[in-house]
């Protein structure tokens, strides 16, 4: 028997748990340098965008840190370039996207995880092929269909074709296939109708799920790029990366500061919801959504 | 985290229905009213059209965006439709024949083929050694794992955007090798169509980094500790591990993100687009097939729908023959 003092002094690691100490110093130098290789072009994209306008940004006399760092080139990209329409367009995509693919994967997924209804076979073959196609191969004819519907230069026809994503009904299908049948039973049997299991019973049992669709769903339109340089045409319906690659190429590229000011604007709302929801982050990686 | 995990652990009380063993229909379901109450049990009270009432909306995105989309592509790869409207006519195969000849098409092929063939080795490696490198539990290992995720979640256009300026001829990059007297003049990294071309696989891998890292770590979990253990004692050192116990302990991840890496290069257009600016590179000589098919297909004055459908179909076969090829590969490898 040991005693809880000497339990618990086991408990805590000590240095010489981790290894030999040549090769703890080893991994730490890698972990370091690979650390400044990622983040340190972000790091210094957002250094440079606290720099005053008589700060060298490029060239010899440059320096990493701003010597006065300044908020002055937030307020002029600010007022100089509608970066709140910007903002508001690729919210208005994303809240558009992130409420239909939550609705509709799950009831979707909940129907396609039930047992006993003719025709279930033929929908799963129809997801399955549509994931078959990749963007890139179809958006010709997408572009045709946004504007068949009279959609061109709207954010509807940004947010349309991506309305319910099958590999986020699969994956709501999976997570509803693991609540136990005998669960439902008793649900049953205590008089709860189908929109009542569904709701108080299915979603609570899929959180992790849903949040995996909610992420994945944010990211891939708030960061999208393409589909919105098909579609959008005017300024006032540019999202946010629309805006941020033509501030670059317009003649506000001179000042480097805003357009970094831009870029570091347009990260944040991303990181905070990672921070938040860093668990969940994870999960969706390896639920094999396909990206690059 | 261990206490939760105690407290909610199912605790098996003897004689309750749920603790039952066996396979379903559990005996709830014979409590059940109705004829009967079997093996499919919700569905006996469950009107016809109501699963098809719930997915309807998945079906119609599926149909109307997934699989029309691809059909109408082959049809209109046979036409001259223009983007923007107006009357479409029949041009058989000209498309194709068109396309055969045409050097700027077979140059965005291999752009694009070149663009897998550099890029799926290396993030099928690098990746795995990093996830190698982060896997032990180190004290703030948890603070680097997330450090080394937030280049994915930067779109690509901010990642551009940086990687604009590092490259750049007065760029951090160039300054630093300058005044470190490795090189006299900037070296043309946003100008030189081969140099923008490999900028631009970097950008992809440092992106994608971070991603299949975590795509690892999960596989890494399944390879047994004992074998690394045991290697050690045998006095095998940290690169013999990797390559004899590692790599073969993971080898059905690495065929997945070579799989899923080599279909996403098919893909690439935004790294090109920011670093090779919006001509796809000097004269378009950096395009890829996206790009490519961006250009001539929906241009808004000089584009070609007909043309780009066609240009879309080869894509789209590439992708196809690439998946087969990977499923190949993974067949025989099991075998």
């Amino acid at each position: 028997m040991t005693t809880a003092v000497e339990k618990r002094r086991r408990l805590l690691p000590r240095w010489g748990d981790y290894g030999r100490p040549r090769e703890l110093v080893v991994r730490y130098l890698l972990l370091f340098l690979v650390l400044g290789l990622t983040v340190g072009p972000l790091l210094w994209q957002l250094l440079a965008s606290l720099k005053s306008t008589s700060e060298d940004v490029f060239g010899a006399d440059a320096t990493l840190l701003p010597h006065h760092p300044t908020l002055r080139a937030y307020r002029t990209v600010f007022d100089q370039v509608p970066v709140w329409s910007y903002i508001r367009n690729s919210l208005i995509v994303v809240a558009l996207s992130i409420t239909s693919q939550l609705v509709f994967s799950t009831t979707a997924g909940y129907m396609l995880s039930k047992p006993g209804w003719k025709g279930r076979k033929a929908v799963w073959v129809v997801l399955i092929a549509s994931m078959m196609f990749p963007f890139e191969s179809i958006m010709v004819s997408l572009f045709i269909s946004i504007r068949d519907l009279g959609l061109v230069d709207s954010l509807a026809g940004v947010w349309l074709p991506g309305f319910v994503g099958a590999i986020n009904v699969l994956l709501m299908r999976g997570a509803f296939l693991a609540v136990p049948r005998e669960i439902e039973d008793s649900a049953m049997l205590d008089g709860a109708n189908e929109w009542q299991r569904f709701r108080y019973l299915y979603l609570p049992s899929a959180w992790g799920a849903i949040m995996v669709v909610v992420i994945n769903t944010f990211i891939s339109a708030w960061d999208d790029f393409l589909w919105p340089l098909i579609v959008l045409r005017s300024e006032s319906n540019m999202t946010l990366t629309l805006g941020l690659s033509r501030l670059q190429s317009s003649s506000f590229g001179y000042d480097q500061r805003m357009v970094m000011a831009g870029s570091v604007i347009s990260v944040i709302p991303v990181l905070i919801l990672f921070v938040i929801t860093q668990r969940w982050f994870y999960k969706g990686v390896s639920s094999g959504a396909v990206k690059i | 985290m261990t206490v939760t995990a105690q407290i909610t652990k199912p605790v098996p009380v003897p004689g309750t229905e749920t603790s039952v063993p066996g396979p379903a229909p559990s005996r709830l379901r014979a409590l059940l009213p109705g004829p009967a109450a079997g093996a499919n049990g919700a569905a006996m009270y469950r009107r016809w059209w109501l699963p098809w009432l719930w997915t309807a909306p998945a079906i119609v995105c599926a149909v109307v965006f997934g699989v029309f989309p691809f059909l109408n592509t082959v049809l209109l790869s046979f036409t001259d439709a223009k983007p923007l409207g107006g009357a479409a006519s029949f041009v058989g195969i000209d498309n194709y024949t068109r396309m055969l000849d045409d050097s700027d098409f077979w140059l965005a092929t291999r752009n694009s083929i070149l663009y897998a063939v550099v890029v799926v080795p290396l993030m099928v490696l690098l990746p795995l050694m990093l996830a190698v490198l982060v896997e032990k539990n180190l004290p703030g290992i948890g603070f680097f794992r997330s450090a080394f995720y937030t280049p994915v979640l930067a779109s690509s256009v901010v990642v551009g955007l940086s990687w604009q300026w590092l490259l750049a001829d007065d760029g951090l990059v160039n300054t630093w090798l300058e005044k470190a007297h490795l090189i006299r003049s900037a070296i043309p990294f946003l100008s030189d169509s081969w140099l923008i071309l490999l900028s631009a696989m970097g950008l992809t891998l440092w992106k994608g980094l971070g991603w299949y890292m975590v795509f690892y770590l999960a596989a890494l979990g399944n390879v047994p500790k004992e074998l690394h253990e045991a290697a050690q004692m045998d006095g095998a050192g940290a690169v013999r591990r990797f390559w004899h116990i590692t790599i073969p302990g993971v080898r059905q991840a690495m065929m997945l993100v070579g799989t899923l890496t080599g279909i996403g290069s098919l893909r690439v257009f935004t790294e090109i687009y920011m670093l090779g600016s919006s001509t796809g590179g000097p004269g378009g000589a950096d395009r890829t097939l996206p790009f490519y098919i961006r250009d001539v297909g929906l241009d808004p004055i000089t584009g070609n729908a007909g043309y780009g459908s066609a240009v879309s179909v080869a894509l789209f076969a590439l992708t196809l023959g690439l998946t087969l090829l990977a499923q190949r590969l993974t067949k025989e490898d099991e075998s």
